[in-house]
């Protein structure tokens, strides 16, 4: 064990632990809009706006996150009509690729997970809504959704961890993320356990914490 | 379409046997998955403290650690302690471990944290009274378990480990990085020499999309198998 390499890299991979936690925080905050947008669209009894969303998350869900990205990054700068349009902008920023393929990703679960919550709601609380005369609005604002958010809590938190490794994916489109330094100096130093070590701690850390805030809004917002 | 024709001039006998690689990586790592799961599973439901501790500490640093990070462990460490290890008998030359062996095993190594998970599950929701029953009826240890435990514990282990499939074949598309010649890998090969990523990482994407589906066509009727009676 080379401790003196662990010490030195800990602050370049706390940096880049940073990182990480951007691409995450940024791509779940949209994955949930997307997520609540599609499991809207998957309730609807319209067949073919149901199938869209089944489609959606049916072909994100069975893929692979590795070809999610290398479409949008390699894939899509090849489209001539994209490269005039000011969506270039966005899609030659690597950061911005793994964004929309992480968001996307996570949507496609978000989106299975709070449909089964909604499916789970007892009809009986929404009938109890109309018959005291709410707005279907409301019920929807005031009823559905807060409960779905309760009960969709445990899973969408293996969710976000989920998605956490699956940040370390950045790290194949040149992002200096956790992972992608951390193989960057297995790679100069050739000690991979000693980078291990340390680069693994920090994701567990992040687990833990995850895994905690997640715990106390389940107590916070449980029904008993 | 001449892109994927068979032969010398398309990418279709080598995307061919690309998926013919990632499935043989991917039933290779699940039965990894298995041998370690066969091992942390009695350690987990253990009486002993520090057998679960043990078992404990596999799951969760293997759950809370990206795939991508444990898959360079091997790939980067894995010769150096093959090396290590040989070096004490004597042998100093540089030894190279192949790049399935390496990938299967690392890909294996996440599976079976997730298949010791679902076993232990399983094993935990059978009926207290059946093993009191085999017990009681003076089935040996050995019979207890292969004929009474394990075909209760496969019923309710196989729809979670269908997930556990999905989640290991999926996987397997992060050995590409290792150099092993799978369907990404094949993709990234075929995109630069043609210069057409869009079109071969679609299709890779489709390729996925059919392992997928395939494999859950075939586990449902196992499934349904598995639960005659039910």
């Amino acid at each position: 064990m080379d401790f003196e390499l662990m010490i030195n890299s800990f602050p370049k991979l706390l940096n880049a632990a940073g990182v990480t936690i951007k691409l995450l925080s940024v791509s779940l905050i949209v994955g949930l809009f997307i997520g609540l947008l599609f499991a809207i669209l998957r309730l609807n009894k319209n067949f073919f706006i149901n199938k869209f969303a089944y489609g959606y998350s049916y072909i994100f869900r069975g893929t692979p996150l590795l070809v999610q990205i290398f479409i949008i990054y390699f894939g899509f700068g090849q489209i001539e009509y994209l490269r005039s349009t000011f969506l270039w902008v966005i899609l030659k920023e690597p950061y911005w690729c793994a964004i929309i393929a992480f968001a996307l990703n996570t949507g496609a679960y978000t989106s299975e997970i709070l449909r089964s919550a909604f499916q789970t709601i007892k009809p009986g609380l929404i009938e109890a809504g109309q018959s005291l005369g709410i707005s279907s609005k409301i019920i929807f604002y005031k009823i559905q959704i807060p409960i779905a958010i309760r009960q969709s809590l445990p899973a969408y938190g293996n969710e976000i961890i989920l998605m956490m490794k699956g940040t370390s994916l950045a790290s194949t489109v040149t992002l200096m993320d956790l992972t992608g330094v951390a193989k960057y100096i297995i790679s100069t130093t050739f000690k991979p356990i000693e980078v291990f070590v340390v680069a693994g701690g920090i994701y567990l850390f992040m687990t833990f914490i995850i895994h905690n805030v997640i715990k106390f809004l389940e107590k916070k917002y449980g029904f008993n | 379409m001449e892109l994927l024709a068979f032969g010398d001039t398309g990418w279709g006998d080598e995307l061919f046997r690309a998926t013919l690689m990632t499935i043989a990586v991917s039933i290779t790592a699940m039965l990894i998955g298995f041998s370690f799961a066969a091992i942390f599973t009695p350690l987990k439901l253990s009486k002993f403290k520090s057998f679960n501790l043990i078992a404990n500490i596999y799951t969760t640093v293997i759950r809370g650690v990206p795939e991508l990070l444990v898959i360079y462990l091997f790939f980067f460490g894995g010769s150096g302690a093959i090396m290590f290890v040989a070096s004490m008998f004597g042998y100093n030359e540089y030894i190279e471990i192949n790049a399935f062996i390496t990938g299967s095993f690392a890909i294996g190594i996440i599976s079976g944290a997730y298949s010791t998970e679902v076993f232990r599950g399983a094993i935990q929701s059978i009926d207290k009274g059946q093993f009191e029953a085999a017990k009681v009826l003076g089935f040996s240890k050995f019979k207890q378990f292969y004929k009474i435990i394990l075909p209760q514990m496969l019923r309710l282990a196989i729809p979670n480990l269908s997930n556990v499939w999905q989640i290991t074949l999926k996987d397997t598309s992060l050995i590409s990085v290792t150099g092993l010649v799978e369907i990404m890998r094949q993709s990234y090969i075929a995109a630069g020499s043609t210069r057409d990523p869009l079109f071969f990482y679609s299709f890779a994407a489709v390729l996925y999309l059919l392992l997928t589906f395939l494999s859950m066509k075939f586990l449902n009727k196992l499934e349904a198998k598995y639960s005659r009676g039910y």
